[in-house]
């Protein structure tokens, strides 16, 4: 009877079963850990890809500095960088210049599309070497309105996308 | 004929020893264009620069709008600096249509652009100085500018995309009280602007960093067609403002500053100085203006102009700005061509660039007051 | 504070303050050669020993908005033309002759029309003879009707102060084939960059934004659009753009 249970396939049903409990139990405080210490230091990469950049800029000089909200103003490699922040239009041109700034980051990154252009094409809709929307280069976490959004709309754009971490799972 | 040689001093091949470089559009140092750098060991041996990386296609959107619809997707191209870059196309415009723009808005125009060059400078100036290393004139630059914005916010509505120049004059007259704080914001601002000389253009560090750093010649910046600080910078006396004064710019006190020393320091104290000028032209402005009246002439609709072809030129904070309109007697224009700054300054990158060490390139390429957007458009 | 106060100290600081700063009204007027001399003049004629000197700048008012005298060739005689662009476009006239045809004459603004076959010459002559030194635009200019593609070349001058008003456009026409294929077809134009060194960029411009291919051209490379565009030029005008 108990020679029945202890079979190889019972044992490996009963780690499993312990391994899930124990997961339960640490992965919460675990992944909010680690999501936590995501959120706080969000670093963009340097691409800038139309006018909204200006404004950009504006959100982190001393006026609305980006910075104490955890978005720090990066001048670094994109290997170290987690946050796009694609600021305007995307030309035919940018567009697969975008894509593989994307894909040469590392897990886990986040997408914030910033201005009308990045959006849907905004002013350019006609425009013969514009994209509509960035959907189609690059999956988008926030969309932030405007043209050009104020550095108080990117700001709460920001704070939105440190939401949305806090909920996800932690991968 | 190399094994002739003793050994160390054999001939190699050049080309094996030059390395090519993509410097952007991904790049700290570049901004929305490429570089393509070839170098030998630290110095620089060619660049063959790749703009492009936001042409819009303005030009040929322009021929599918009407006059008025064209403003704000013409300002878009530097949208830090819009009231310089649609004032040849009202110009433009109102050349085209015969129109009369009345003497409070000439004022009111000239201000507002000077204003707006500020801005673009200041913000230009923010990016020099944090490409060069220098924090701090990343930041008194760019919470400076905000001063000029707030004013500007309350003349026009909007942070930088203003739309404010319309054919015929400006949207709206400017709000109550509007010369007290605008006079006490830009002395204040001009009082701000002159520290910047103790922090960054006496610094040592900044002055052995860009002095005789890409020396562009008298002779090869007239050759090269280059505009604005680049030229002026050069020893070449010319100012659009003074030379063809548009608007009511020569009843204006102001002069030109001229450096001749042509090197990146040059290049980069020039805007500076225009920046001072500036503020002597908006206190100028002010005592001038008169003090009512109508700011605007009322248009008809769908404005047509007749068969003509106007080119109109204006100083913006990058050079020589014309726009040649081609009008065909439809709503919309024939042909909008918009001639800026920044692209026809983009020809003396090669030249600058050559002999170079690869760490100057930001302190050469960016002294050049080079904005991609407008040279794409 | 008045205002006229601070104006005075300003500009007293600015003078110490500043030793490089020179006044735009201190500074001579240089003559200056506009550089490269590999450029043939064009052949001597008789016509023009000696050119009267221009009348000294018209001292007219300049005020832009008053536009009103906007003269085509055709209703000139009426309004009394502004006399130094009329000189101007005079002397190139009376050199060239039938082969030069001025198009109009406006306050500050002179535009000649010429065959492509013969603007190397003009372009040389207004270089060495009218002083102009520099090109601040070339726009290129679709016409379907009348099958051609003008290009307008924008010149100013930097060196002769009494030019720095005055912009000369020089246009010059290709003929437009119907099904472009850009640098392979008839839409040629022979090459100012040896005259005006400053076209460099703008040409390739236009030969990517027209299809117009400039021969002598060293780089008609592609500068703005994709690497991948494989449409016809956008700016002809039967490039039809999105929903329009
Ligand atoms: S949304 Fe507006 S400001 Fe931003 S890139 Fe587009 S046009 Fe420029």
């Amino acid at each position: 009877m108990l020679k029945e249970l202890v079979t190889p396939h019972g044992v490996n049903a009963f780690v499993g079963k312990l391994g899930d409990i124990l997961v339960k139990a640490i992965d919460e405080p675990l992944g909010y850990a680690i999501n936590w210490s995501r959120l706080w230091s969000l670093w963009p990469v340097h691409i800038e890809t139309a006018c909204c950049s200006v404004e950009f800029g504006a959100a982190s000089g001393p006026r609305y500095d980006v910075e104490r909200f955890g978005i720090i103003e990066a001048f670094g490699s994109l290997r170290q960088c987690d946050l796009v922040v694609v600021q305007g239009t995307i030309t035919r041109k940018m567009a697969p210049r975008l894509r593989l700034v994307y894909d040469q980051m590392p897990e886990p990154k986040y997408v914030i599309a910033m201005g009308a252009c990045a959006i849907t094409g905004g002013l350019y809709f006609d425009s013969y070497n514009v994209l509509p929307g960035i959907d189609g280069v690059i999956p988008v976490d926030v969309y932030v309105p405007g043209c050009p959004p104020r550095p108080e709309t990117l700001i709460q754009g920001c704070m939105l996308l440190q939401e949305k971490i806090k909920r996800m799972k932690a991968r | 004929m190399t094994a002739q040689l003793p050994p160390g001093l054999q001939l190699e091949k050049v080309d094996e020893r030059i390395m090519t470089l993509n410097v952007g559009p991904q790049h700290p140092g570049s901004g929305h264009m490429r570089l393509i750098v070839q170098v030998d060991g630290d110095y620089i041996v060619a660049c063959d620069p790749d703009p492009g990386y936001v042409h819009r296609g303005e030009e040929k959107m322009a021929e599918y709008r009407n006059y008025i619809t064209n403003i704000p997707h013409l300002e878009r191209p530097v949208i830090h600096d819009s009231c310089n870059i649609l004032y040849p196309y009202c110009l433009a415009v109102e050349e085209i249509l015969g129109l009369e723009v009345p003497e409070r808005a000439k004022y009111v125009r000239v201000i507002a652009s000077e204003l707006n060059r500020c801005v673009y400078t200041m913000y230009w100036l923010a990016i020099y100085g944090i490409f060069l290393g220098h924090s701090t004139m990343f930041m008194w630059p760019a919470g400076d500018r905000e001063l000029l914005i707030d004013l500007l916010e309350k003349i026009t509505g909007a942070r930088v995309t203003h739309a404010y120049f319309v054919p015929g004059g400006i949207r709206n007259d400017l709000p109550a009280n509007f010369e007290d704080v605008c006079l006490r914001q830009v002395n204040y601002f001009e009082k701000r602007i002159k520290e910047y000389a103790d922090i960054f253009y006496d610094n040592p560090i900044l002055i052995s960093r860009t002095e005789n750093t890409g020396i562009l010649s008298r002779q090869d910046a007239i050759r090269l067609g280059t505009t604005g600080s680049v030229l002026r910078a050069s020893g070449v006396d010319f100012d659009i403002r003074k030379k063809e004064p548009y608007d009511v710019y020569e009843n204006l006190d102001f002069q030109t500053n001229v450096l001749q020393s042509g090197d990146s320091y040059a290049r980069s104290k020039i805007p500076w100085l225009d920046m001072l000028e500036s503020c002597r032209i908006i206190r100028d402005a002010l005592k001038k203006m008169p003090k009512s009246g109508a700011v605007r002439v009322k248009l008809k609709p769908n404005p047509k102009g007749g068969d003509v072809e106007v080119y109109r030129r204006v100083e913006s904070g990058r050079g020589a700005l014309g726009m040649h309109v081609i009008s065909k007697s439809k709503p919309e224009p024939y042909r909008v061509k918009i001639s800026v700054g920044s692209f026809r300054n983009l020809i003396c990158m090669p030249y600058l660039l050559r002999g170079e060490k690869l760490g100057n390139m930001p302190a050469v390429y960016w002294s050049l007051n080079y904005w991609p957007v407008e040279a794409d458009r | 504070m008045s205002s006229s106060d601070t104006t005075e100290t300003n500009t007293k600081k600015k003078r110490t303050r500043k030793p490089r700063t020179t006044k735009s009204k201190t500074k001579k007027p240089e003559e200056t050669t506009p550089a490269p001399a590999e450029i043939t003049t064009p052949e001597t004629s008789t016509l023009v020993p000696s050119e009267p000197e221009p009348a000294p700048a018209p001292v007219e008012e300049i005020v832009p908005e008053t536009e009103e005298k906007v003269e085509t060739e055709d209703v000139a005689p009426q309004v009394e033309l502004p006399k130094f662009e009329k000189s101007l476009a005079d002397k190139v006239t009376q050199k060239f002759g039938s082969k030069a045809e001025v198009a109009y004459i406006k306050q500050n603004r002179i535009r000649i029309n010429v065959k492509k076959e013969d603007i190397k010459d003009v372009a040389s002559y207004i270089r060495d003879e009218l002083n102009f030194d520099h090109a601040e635009s070339v726009s290129g200019v679709d016409y379907p009707d009348e099958n051609k593609i003008e290009a307008v070349y924008h010149l100013g001058s930097y060196t002769d102060p009494e030019l720095s008003k005055q912009i000369l456009a020089l246009a010059t026409s290709a003929p437009r084939e119907e099904n472009p294929n850009p640098g392979r077809d008839s839409t040629r134009l022979p090459s100012l960059r040896d005259v005006f060194y400053s076209v460099e960029f703008h040409e390739r411009e236009c030969f990517e934004m027209l299809g117009v291919y400039f021969d002598d051209h060293p780089d008609n490379r592609r500068l703005l659009l994709p690497e991948d565009w494989a449409d016809i030029p956008p700016l002809r005008k039967d490039f039809d753009i999105k929903g329009r």
